[in-house]
């Protein structure tokens, strides 16, 4: 006996929701990006799961693709954050007024 | 192991195929839960961007057991190269160079409300997520399948010939993405060094005056 696809499953939306509200409540940029990576894991989470629910090889090939972006994601989202500072020296989320109408 | 003696064969063949007696199934779930969760409240509720990047490696250990335990056993391996390897590594990296490793002022609440309203937002798409996985067939459309799971051949086997044949496409757009990635981190964190002959904004609107005269 495995352990049912339900307890994954559960596990990856407290994650998310974790993840989620992480996202919500954090200023600093970097950490809020954190929260991000905890949500796309989460994603993953699931789809792993439903590929040994359904037995399909598909769902192990999008956690692949999930990966991928999420590492090009980071990349950007690091580089913006380095460009960013070499402005001001802050790091969190309220000192990126500048776009507000 | 002994209830499956007591079952049909297929199903003793079944569980014999997903890898699982009972006991360390559970076990490795159980911890990989635990990792799970305590990584992830450190990197909402701990202060130090460190200290967050270092529960989110426990939290993204903690993914790589379960990973193991549904026998997904390529993705764990590269769940742990990517994830602990190099984004974790270009977190503490980026927050090392910016030497932002100082706590963050937790008190000063910008917005009135936010904390308490985006915890409850949290808590009501939680209950949410579990309601709806609850109602049955409120997805509708014939399932497509592009690939057994639990047929021979490893995991590895089964994962290569899915993606190079019909996620193909998908894998050669991904190969554009890494690239455009690169060249865009290297553009956005470039500094800017003018060349010769370059003029600035403001040389260029002196140069634009002095022609419309």
């Amino acid at each position: 006996m495995t352990v049912p696809s339900a307890w994954y499953l559960i596990l990856a939306a407290v994650l998310f929701t974790i993840g989620a509200t992480g996202l919500l409540v954090r200023r600093n940029v970097l950490v809020m990006f954190m929260c991000i990576e905890l949500m796309l894991n989460a994603v993953n989470l699931t789809f792993v799961t439903f590929a040994r629910l359904l037995n399909d090889i598909g769902g192990q090939s999008d956690v692949f693709f999930v990966l991928v972006v999420a590492a090009a994601e980071v990349v950007v989202g690091l580089a913006i954050i380095v460009a960013m500072f070499r402005r001001r020296a802050a790091a969190t989320a309220d000192d990126i007024h500048t776009l507000r109408g | 192991m002994t209830a499956v003696f007591g079952t049909s064969l297929p199903a003793a063949l079944l569980a014999a195929e997903s890898g699982g007696h009972g006991g360390p199934a559970w076990a490795v779930y159980a911890v990989g839960a635990a990792m799970i969760l305590t990584g992830a409240l450190g990197v909402v509720l701990l202060r130090n961007p460190v200290h967050c990047a270092l529960m989110l490696v426990i939290t993204l250990f903690g993914v790589a057991l379960e990973f193991i335990d549904e026998s997904a056993s390529f993705l764990a391996a590269v769940q742990i190269i990517v994830y602990a390897g190099a984004v974790v590594i270009l977190f503490l990296f980026v927050i090392m160079f910016l030497g932002v490793d100082k706590p963050e002022a937790v008190r000063s609440e910008p917005t009135r409300l936010q904390r308490p309203l985006a915890v409850l937002l949290g808590i009501g798409a939680l209950i949410e997520i579990l309601v709806l996985s609850r109602v049955d067939h409120w997805a509708s459309g014939t399932p497509s399948q592009s690939g057994v799971l639990n047929g021979s051949g490893t995991n590895v086997q089964k994962i290569g010939q899915s993606i190079f044949t019909g996620y193909l496409l998908p894998f050669e757009m991904t190969a554009a993405l890494l690239l455009i990635a690169v060249v865009a981190a290297v553009v956005l964190s470039r500094r800017h060094h003018p060349v010769a002959g370059e003029m600035s904004a403001e040389q260029q609107q002196a140069a634009l005056e002095e022609s419309s005269k």
